[in-house]
């Protein structure tokens, strides 16, 4: 609902639904035994996680609805960073178990089998739950308002609506339902710090499946993945990796807008024309210049530890800039990019385990890994667009990271392919440093080459306007595609590095968090600019190390550190040089 | 390196050059680097801390070690190898720490293990379970404190093959871990018993068990007996669609690191019965060694000691026992120490000892079963496993840690 409204990707919810769990385990637990006492602390809970998402749309988001599109993913990624850490405090770091609902503690026979009651309670729940919301949004003006603007919200604004309390109600009723959710896990599960990362993905691999904005599509998605996923397990014991991805991505092959979704409507829909992207100017130009010199004339001058962690930021450098590349001129969001990352540096890790490769082959190995799976998964997710396109990148990358992860004989699994190092000659950290800034800058400047080559006006025009880019001659598919495995290849050139300067291979470089990561550097830089993702990479690579070294809540801090960001340069970072150029 | 910290200066502000640490010489204190996933594990490494805070401060209390005091850098690792690698080279480069010490995920601690041996740094690994560590991948620098999947499995195997059950069903999370656990349970169980047969295997995500569906499939196979090596919240929810649903009548459990308090408390009164478990009694356990860890223990933090707290008071106790055997804090001296290293845990039972052969510790866990006591999940009928006698014969350990 969130999203189909306010089309705003939001993080957040998985706290929500975990903050309900928490307060109704607090307030279940304190209020008196009996009926009262347990629905009303669920209920109590749930409007209070309402109140919640409220004061935060009106602080937060409301702020930043102009911002380019994805942007206020960022924003929420910092309330769930600050989440994380004030419930660790609130409730501490033992897991939970709250009591069992009253009357429902039983089991019951159905069929021969034992059934908890509660569960044939939610059984119940969640049509009544559905009924309820058509009712709402097919029997009240408010709900006819709320379609309308999943279907076309500017023209809901121009026909006078209040938009403002129609977002603020939007997310008030939506972060109910979330903190419901929580709080109904009660009964069922125990309550703990894992549970907001635990259900966003697959929330969001349910709205996908289901059809963005479409109420009866999330349910028969969520009872399809539901179904397989108690099926699957009975042949396939160890497919619980990665069931639900596995699902979305067959669903968006087949019906790119989801079960039941519907083509948006691109009639008159407001295409935002992006203004022509500018080379970085002058003075911007002249401030990367004195980086690179300083990145090239200081490291002599370093310990080992800064050597390295300028290493890793020239690496993350590429690997924003890559993502960039796809995401700016592109205008194709990557939610799975760290898989092309994770390809190459396993491109490099296998030929090292297996074949006892030296480093150059292994460096040589990991764009060819990463461009090759950019080509293949390229071809199935730029003919989507919008969040489908990014959510097919995803659901990729966990099929990938599924496989590094069970594929134990080959991968070594979740325990990695460890003695990645460098070849002698590289092993001095200075060496490796300025090896993989000169692999680094250089494929960062061809990116740059490439944005403003035909090819990179092409793939403009094709994110602009399909139709007329089509109507003289442009093959979009065909390029979007080459752009898509160029990322990936560049993407692949820093995943190798890394894994040569780790000296290690895990599942972990091709996990969701690493995705989330370039996402939160290039939107932090802004998409909309060449030096963005620089400037991004920079920032959020050095924030980070540094706040994780210093704090022991550095949750908390880098959350916060993200919002002040975000209110204070919506326009992303290097953005905002542009505006007062 | 004095060009180095010139540099640094130069660098104006160069804030990644961090507080460069001069406390080198032979009488500035003794730096530990301590690398753990604070932020992500948090149930088992709250406790962890509190332990190894408590053993510092009273190692220093006492003087410190030959005259010098001991010091703990903490990292947080968040869960990902690279960022523990990452921290690793922070420890050694700038915080010129003397070793290495940590991890509580198998990949945290390989990582840190492989960094070690590449950069021959002492690295004592105190929690990773993964039975690599120390065999396929173990390496001269790395020496690991808890018994690992393998010893774990060979305690609960041997209480196993006691019970009159044939059709067994296991259920383990989808990694490393639980994958291992299971392979080694049912070779063992397979050679103590030769004709039971496994019936059906589970493998939930880590942290996202479809409870309802993995019991129902359980049952389904209708097994005799059932070894669980779920934990935290996973098991949690296990347990609870279990005993609703009525897996566990008429069934037994075999189930590993269930009766550790990090696990066993947040069930309250729904802890399981009758399950045979690997744990650690802490209420009952009163060694005089124990006695007196618990006392001091809860008399500082008011709470008593989970499992997470004895890992960190003995890894701290192993660290100053080789410090005080090998007298330096070069890091070959002290590999050499810590071989046939010898030191008591606060568990109060038998010596322990690094064996040389694999670097791996002795140290043992409680076997016993799980009950309900004044609405708290105890254990019960424990003894406790010495590590020792749970490993495979030397012979068969050169087979397995070749490289060594």
């Amino acid at each position: 609902m969130i999203f189909g409204v306010t089309r705003i990707v939001n993080f957040a919810h998985g706290s929500f639904y975990m903050l309900g769990a928490y307060l109704a385990w607090t307030l279940v637990t304190n209020l008196p035994r009996g009926h009262l006492g347990f629905w009303g602390g669920v209920l109590a809970a749930a409007l209070i996680v309402g109140v919640l998402g409220v004061l935060i749309e009106v602080l937060l988001l409301r702020r930043i609805y102009k911002a380019p599109e994805l942007f206020q993913l960022l924003a929420t990624f910092g309330v769930v960073l600050i989440v994380q850490d004030l419930a660790l405090l609130t409730w501490g770091p033992q897991d939970l178990l709250g009591p069992r609902a009253p009357g429902l503690r039983g089991a019951t026979e159905v069929l021969g089998v034992r059934f908890p009651l509660y569960e044939l309670f939610l059984i119940a729940v969640g049509p009544v739950m559905l009924g309820l919301l058509w009712l709402l949004f097919h029997r009240t003006r408010w709900g006819t308002l709320v379609r309308a603007a999943t279907a076309d919200r500017e023209m809901v604004g121009a026909l006078g609506v209040n938009q403002r309390m129609l977002f603020t109600t939007v997310f008030f009723l939506g972060s109910v339902l979330a903190g419901l959710g929580g709080a109904l896990q009660l009964p069922r599960e125990s309550v703990n710090l894992q549970m907001d990362l635990a259900i966003i993905a697959e929330a969001f691999v349910v709205v996908v499946v289901g059809g963005l904005g479409s109420l009866p599509g999330a349910f028969l998605a969520a009872l399809l993945i539901g179904q397989m996923q108690a099926f699957g397990i009975l042949i396939f014991p160890k497919i619980t990796l990665v069931l639900a991805f596995l699902v979305m991505a067959v669903v968006l092959v087949v019906r790119p807008h989801g079960l039941l979704g519907r083509a948006p409507s691109s009639a008159h829909a407001a295409q935002v024309v992006e203004p022509p992207l500018e080379a970085t100017p002058g003075w911007g130009r002249i401030l990367l210049l004195a980086l690179l010199a300083l990145a090239i004339l200081v490291p002599p001058f370093l310990g080992d530890f800064a050597l390295i962690v300028f290493t890793e930021i020239a690496i993350m450098v590429l690997f924003a800039a890559s993502l960039h590349f796809i995401m700016g001129p592109g205008g194709m969001a990557s939610f799975g990019h760290a898989a092309y990352f994770g390809l190459g540096a396993y491109g490099a890790g296998l030929l090292v385990k297996h074949l006892a490769a030296p480093m150059e082959v292994g460096l040589l190995a990991a764009p060819f890994a990463a461009g090759l799976a950019g080509f293949v998964f390229g071809w199935f997710c730029v003919r989507l667009s919008g969040v489908y396109a990014a959510m097919l990148t995803l659901a990729f990358a966990q099929i990938a990271w599924s496989a590094a992860f069970q594929w134990v004989e080959i991968t070594g699994g979740d325990n990695g392919i460890l003695g990645v190092w460098p070849s002698a000659w590289a092993q001095p950290k200075l060496v490796f440093y300025y090896l993989s800034l000169v692999l680094c800058v250089a494929a960062t400047l061809l990116l740059r080459r490439a944005i403003f080559a035909p090819f990179g006006y092409a793939l403009r025009a094709g994110r602009d306007s399909p139709l007329r880019a089509e109507a003289i001659g442009m093959d979009g598919f065909h390029i979007r595609w080459a752009a898509f495995t160029l990322a990936a290849v560049a993407a692949g050139i820093a995943g190798g590095l890394f894994a040569y300067s780790k000296g290690s291979v895990f599942p972990t470089y091709m996990a969701i968090p690493r995705s989330v990561d370039a996402l939160l550097m290039v939107l932090l830089g802004g998409v909309q600019t060449i030096s963005g993702p620089i400037v991004g990479a920079l920032a959020y690579t050095w924030i980070h190390e540094q706040l994780m070294r210093l704090f022991e809540l550095w949750r908390l801090f880098l959350g916060a550190v993200i919002l002040l960001l975000v209110l204070f340069f919506p326009q992303g970072l290097a953005g905002v040089a542009r505006r007062r150029a | 390196m004095i060009l180095g910290r010139r540099g640094t200066i130069l660098a104006g502000g160069a804030v990644l050059a961090a507080p460069a640490v001069q406390a080198q010489g032979a009488d500035g204190p003794i730096r530990i680097g301590e690398i753990n996933s604070y932020s992500s594990q948090p149930a088992f490494l709250m406790p962890y801390r509190n332990g190894w805070t408590m053993a510092v401060d009273e190692a220093n209390a006492a003087g410190g070690v030959n005259g010098r005091r001991i010091e703990t850098v903490f990292r947080d690792d968040a869960g990902r190898p690279e960022d523990a690698v990452r921290h690793a080279g922070e420890l050694i480069n700038n915080e010129r720490v003397h070793l290495l010490s940590g991890g509580f995920l198998s990949n945290v601690g390989l990582a840190i293990a492989d960094f070690a041996n590449q950069n021959r740094r002492l690295f004592v690994a105190s929690e990773p379970l993964t039975d690599a560590l120390v065999w396929a991948r173990g390496n001269r620098y790395t020496f690991r404190l808890r018994p690992s999947t393998y010893m774990q499995c060979a305690m609960l195997v041997e209480e196993a093959a006691k019970l009159p059950a044939r059709r067994w069903a296991t259920v383990a999370p989808n990694y490393e871990y639980g994958q291992s656990a299971v392979r080694w349970f049912k070779e063992l169980l397979t050679r103590a018993k030769p004709d039971v047969q496994f019936v059906a295997e589970q493998f939930p995500a880590l942290g996202r068990i479809d409870a309802g569906a993995t019991v129902q499939a359980l049952a389904g196979a209708n097994p005799e007996a059932i070894f669980n090596v779920t934990f935290a919240a996973d098991l949690t929810n296990f347990v609870r669609q279990g005993s609703t649903r009525g897996l566990f009548d008429r069934r037994r459990v075999v189930s590993l690191l269930t009766g550790e308090p990090e696990y066993l408390d947040p069930l309250g009164d729904e802890a399981p019965e009758n399950w045979i478990v690997t744990g650690y009694p802490w209420q009952e356990l009163n060694t005089e060694g124990h006695r007196r860890f618990r006392e001091a223990y809860r008399s500082r933090f008011r709470d008593h000691p989970r499992l997470g707290s004895v890992v960190a008071y003995d890894t701290v106790t192993a660290i100053l026992a080789m410090l005080r055997k090998s007298g330096s804090t070069e890091t070959d001296p002290m590999v050499e120490a810590m071989r046939g290293l010898r030191f008591n845990s606060a568990f109060g039972e038998a010596e322990v000892e690094f064996r040389a052969l694999d670097h791996q510790s002795t140290l043992g866990a409680y076997v016993g079963r799980t009950a309900v006591r004044n609405g708290r999940g105890v254990m019960v009928d424990w003894h406790y496993a010495d590590g020792r006698k749970y490993l495979p014969s030397d012979d068969v350990v050169r087979g397995l840690r070749p490289q060594a």
